[in-house]
């Protein structure tokens, strides 16, 4: 079956995305270990570095939202944001109150867009599976 | 909703995919509509009637 022309952009976008965030995470890590390591406002914008990729992973799948040219794939897709969304609040919920009570570790912030993906892509197996 | 695109499909000797090739959408857009998991848009029926030829009153009616 061929792929629709929406669901084409996607991929590559996601593709190059993912690209970008394993380039720029191992390119940041490497400079960070290096004796010349930046200092001050460039070293903030090198730590910021990874995160852009992300933010674009994230764009890229709400415009799909925006491209989807068929309205049942763009219900199927809200559905899958809001599972995701609600079981990713939840859990991250779950791991506050359980990090209040020093039974957990405390995990750096980010963790949660992570977590947020993988429940994106858990989420649209059920809500596909279920249509 | 209850609709009758199966009845009409088939008095066309039309596949889901034939239909939704028509419409411009996904086989699983055609099927969901038909088994009555999905309610079409106002602009989707009117273009479901315009492919059958028929007035959207004609194809879905109310449960």
């Amino acid at each position: 079956m061929a792929m629709s022309a929406y669901m084409r952009r996607y991929t590559i976008r996601m593709l190059a995305f993912g690209a970008a965030y394993a380039v720029t995470l191992v390119g940041a890590i490497m400079i960070m270990k290096q004796p010349w390591a930046p200092t001050g406002v460039p070293l903030y914008l090198l730590a910021v570095l990874p995160a852009l990729p992300v933010i674009g992973m994230i764009w890229t799948i709400m415009r799909l939202a925006v491209e989807t040219e068929d309205e049942y794939q763009r219900h199927l897709f809200g559905r899958q944001v809001l599972v995701a969304t609600g079981l990713t609040l939840s859990l991250a919920t779950i791991w506050g109150f359980l990090e209040d009570s020093d039974l957990v570790a405390v995990l750096p912030s980010y963790h949660v867009t992570v977590v947020w993906l993988a429940m994106f892509g858990i989420a649209g197996c059920f809500v596909r599976w279920r249509a | 909703m209850k609709n009758r695109l199966k009845v009409l499909r088939a008095e066309r000797d039309w596949s889901q995919s034939d239909l939704a090739g028509r419409l411009g959408v996904s086989r699983q857009s055609v099927n969901a509509i038909e088994t009555g998991k999905y309610d079409p848009s106002l602009p989707l029926a009117f273009r479901i009637a315009d492919v059958f030829g028929l007035s959207i009153e004609a194809i879905f009616s109310k449960e």
